[in-house]
C-alpha cells in the first residue's frame, strides 16, 4: 500500500470541535519533558549532587580539625549543616552560575540552531507563550539544581559530622532543627541571584542564537562581576554587584536576622534581571526565524 | 472572512542589507489549487514561504492566510500547516513523542489524530524510534504527518520531495495528489519541474525574488506558443514559404525538418500556402513545450546582474 493510499479520508475531512487553546502551561510542561531527554540536564543536576558528596569525602579523608577564614569552615567537623552553607559560599564563584547557564543559555539558542523553533512557531501557540514557558522551565531547572545540591549537602554533611547545632555569624548557638530551617531559607534567598543568572542566560540565548556562546557568555558575565568586586577603587560598587547578592543569605545566619542584604539582593537583582528578561522577550518576539 | 482566499500575498519584500531576497511578490492561491512555487536556488522561494508562515517579518507588503495576517497572531495559522526547508524535530525524542508535543501545541483534538497521521505516512512501525536515527525520507514523511495533525485546509510544503529516492518521490507526489483530492489547498515550493507539472494546476515562477509568471500551467504554455515540426515534398520551397508567412516565427531547420513557432490560426493558413506553393505536406505535428523548457526560457533570460528582473518576459500572462 502506498503512502497516498494510506491517507484516511477521515484524517483530512473531519473537523474537530474547538477545545481549550494551548498556552504557557503546555509549553512549560513540554519544556520540562524535553529537559528530561537532554544530557546537559543530567550534567548540571549530576554536578549539583556530586559536588557536595566530593566535598564531604574530601573533608572526611583529610581528617583533623578544619579551620579557615571563611564562614562556617570551623564548624565542618561539628555539624553536618555547615556543609551546604560552605558550598553556597564557594559555589557562587562559577559552579552555580555554570549549572544555571547550561539550560538557560541553551533553551532558545539550541532550538534556533537545530531548526525546531520554526517547527513550534508554526503551531497554535503564540510566541510570547513559548518564551514564557521556556523561561519558566529554565528557572525551574535552576531551582531544582540549587535545592538538590543543598539537600544532598545536608544529607552527606549529616552523615559525616552529625545533626548538630551551628554557631551563627553573630556568635549565638542555633539548635539543629532551627539550623536546618535556616539552611533551606538560605537556599531560597540564594535563588534570587540565581534567577538573575537565568535572565542573563535567556538574554544571551535569544540574542546570540548560539548555545555555547550563550552558556559561556553567561558564565563570563558572572565572573566579570566577581572581578569588578576585587578591583582597586571599586569598593563603592560592591554592594550593587550581582556577585555580592550571592552572600545575601548570610543575613539569616545573624541574630537578629539582618534583612538589609536580603532586601538589597531583591532590588539589585531586579535591576539586572528585569532588563535582561525584557531584552530576551523582545528579541524572541521580534526575531526572524530562519535557522535550522 | 470565509470568502477570503487561502493565501493572498501583496507586494512582499524582504531585504538582507544590500541583498533583495524577495522583491515585491504578488500572488493569490485559490481554494482547491495545487499551486507550484517555482524558481532556481536562491530565487527567494523559501524566504517567501517563511513570511507566509509568519516566521520572518516582511520589510514591505502583506500576507493573508484566509484573510488573516500571520504577523499579528498565530491564530492566522488556524487551518494552515506545512514546513519550510526540511522539517525539523527533536532528535532525542521518538517520532511519536515529537508528534505528541506538536499535537499539544496545536490543541483542537490533534492528539487524537497522531496514530492516523503516522499510518498515513507509513511510519507507525518506526514511531517509537528516536528521530535522530531517521533517514531524510522518514523525516520528510514525519513532516507531512506533523502537518496533517492540524487538519489543514492549506498546506505549505517547501521542497517536500528533495533528497528522496525515486520511490519516495513517487509516494510524495501521490500523497500530494491525494491530499489535494481531499480538498486541501496546497502550495508546493519546488525546483523539480516534472513533479510540479504533474501535480499542480497553477504556478508562480520566481526569479531573483520577483515573480516572472503567475497563472495556470496550460495558460503559460498557450502564451508561450506552440512549436511545430514540418516535413514536405519540397522542404527548400516550404522553408521560403514559412519565412514569408505572417504569424510563423522562429523558423529553423533541425535534423532535416523545419521547425517553427506559431498559433493555431497561423498554422492553418500556412498549410494552405504550402499547398498553393506546391510543397505538399508529409508531416505537420505540434511539439508542446514542457514546463521545464518554459521555466528555463523565463528564468535564464534575465539580466545577469544581481538586480531583480525588471520586467517579465513576453510569455508572462500576468
Amino acid at each position: 500500500m502506498s503512502v497516498a493510499e494510506a491517507v484516511d479520508e477521515r484524517l483530512v475531512a473531519r473537523r474537530p470541535t474547538r477545545t481549550r487553546r494551548p498556552g504557557v502551561g503546555t509549553v512549560y510542561r513540554w519544556e520540562l519533558i524535553k529537559l528530561r531527554y537532554q544530557k546537559r540536564t543530567y550534567l548540571g543536576l549530576g554536578a549539583s549532587m556530586l559536588v557536595p558528596i566530593l566535598f564531604v569525602l574530601a573533608v572526611h579523608f583529610r581528617g583533623g580539625p578544619h579551620g579557615g577564614d571563611f564562614a562556617f569552615s570551623s564548624y565542618l567537623d561539628r555539624s553536618g549543616l555547615a556543609f551546604p552553607l560552605v558550598i553556597l559560599l564557594f559555589g557562587a564563584v562559577w559552579m552555580f552560575p555554570l549549572i544555571t547557564a547550561l539550560v538557560a543559555g541553551d533553551i532558545v539558542a539550541s532550538e534556533d540552531h537545530n531548526g525546531t523553533l520554526k517547527t513550534v512557531l508554526t503551531r497554535s501557540v503564540e510566541r510570547h507563550e513559548i518564551f514564557l514557558g521556556k523561561a519558566l522551565a529554565a528557572a525551574s531547572y535552576a531551582v531544582v539544581a540549587i535545592l538538590l545540591d543543598g539537600t544532598v549537602a545536608v544529607i552527606a554533611g549529616i552523615a559525616q559530622s552529625g545533626f548538630h547545632s551551628l554557631q551563627s555569624l553573630s556568635g549565638t548557638i542555633v539548635s539543629a532543627p532551627k539550623s536546618l530551617e535556616l539552611v533551606y531559607v538560605s537556599l531560597l534567598v540564594y535563588l534570587i541571584p540565581i534567577l538573575t543568572v537565568v535572565a542573563i542566560g535567556l538574554m544571551l540565548s535569544s540574542l546570540t542564537r548560539h548555545s555555547a556562546a550563550a552558556v559561556v557568555g553567561t558564565l563570563m558575565i558572572s565572573l566579570l562581576f566577581q572581578l569588578i568586586g576585587v578591583l582597586p577603587g571599586m569598593g563603592g560598587s560592591v554592594p550593587y554587584l550581582l556577585s555580592t547578592q550571592f552572600n545575601a543569605w548570610q543575613g539569616f545566619l545573624r541574630t537578629p536576622t539582618d534583612w538589609a542584604p536580603i532586601i538589597r539582593a531583591v532590588w539589585v537583582c531586579a535591576m539586572y534581571g528585569i532588563p535582561c528578561l525584557t531584552v530576551a522577550y523582545i528579541a524572541f518576539l521580534r526575531r526572524d526565524v530562519a535557522g535550522g | 472572512m470565509s470568502q477570503a482566499p487561502p493565501l493572498e500575498v501583496r507586494g512582499l519584500v524582504k531585504r538582507y542589507g544590500e541583498l533583495v531576497a524577495v522583491a515585491g511578490v504578488d500572488l493569490t492561491v485559490h481554494a482547491g489549487d495545487v499551486y507550484g512555487y517555482l524558481g532556481p536556488n536562491g530565487a527567494g522561494k523559501t524566504t517567501s514561504l517563511r513570511m507566509m508562515l509568519g516566521l520572518i517579518r516582511p520589510d514591505e507588503g502583506s500576507v493573508r492566510l484566509f484573510g488573516r495576517d500571520p504577523q499579528e497572531s498565530v491564530s492566522a495559522l488556524e487551518g494552515v500547516a506545512g514546513f519550510v526547508e526540511a522539517p525539523t524535530f527533536y532528535p532525542y525524542m521518538s517520532g511519536r513523542r515529537n508528534l505528541e508535543l506538536l499535537a499539544a501545541f496545536d490543541g483542537d483534538g490533534a492528539e487524537g489524530r497522531i496514530e492516523e497521521a503516522l499510518e498515513a505516512v507509513e511510519l507507525s512501525h518506526r514511531a517509537g524510534d528516536r528521530v535522530g536515527g531517521y533517514s531524510h525520507g522518514m523525516r520528510q514523511r514525519l513532516g507531512i504527518a506533523a502537518a496533517l495533525l492540524r487538519n489543514p485546509r492549506l498546506l505549505l510544503l517547501d521542497e517536500p520531495a528533495t533528497g528522496l529516492d525515486p520511490g519516495g518521490m513517487r509516494d510524495m507526489r501521490l500523497l500530494v495528489k491525494r491530499l489535494a483530492a481531499q480538498g486541501i489547498t496546497i502550495v508546493l515550493s519546488s525546483h523539480l519541474l516534472a513533479e510540479v507539472e504533474e501535480v499542480c494546476n497553477r504556478v508562480a515562477i520566481v526569479q531573483r525574488g520577483r515573480i516572472v509568471y503567475e497563472g495556470q500551467i496550460a495558460e503559460l504554455k498557450r502564451a508561450a506558443g506552440m512549436t511545430y515540426r514540418l516535413s514536405t515534398t519540397d522542404d527548400q520551397r516550404a522553408l521560403a514559404v514559412c519565412r514569408a508567412q505572417p504569424g510563423i516565427e522562429e523558423v529553423r531547420v533541425r535534423e532535416g525538418q523545419i521547425t517553427f513557432v506559431a498559433e493555431d490560426r497561423a498554422v492553418a493558413e500556412l498549410s494552405q500556402a504550402l499547398v498553393e506553393a506546391g510543397a505538399l505536406i508529409l508531416a505537420l505535428a505540434p511539439q508542446g513545450a514542457t514546463l521545464e523548457e518554459l521555466f528555463f526560457s523565463l528564468t535564464e533570460a534575465g539580466a545577469p546582474d544581481s538586480e531583480p528582473v525588471a520586467e517579465p518576459l513576453e510569455v508572462t500572462a500576468r
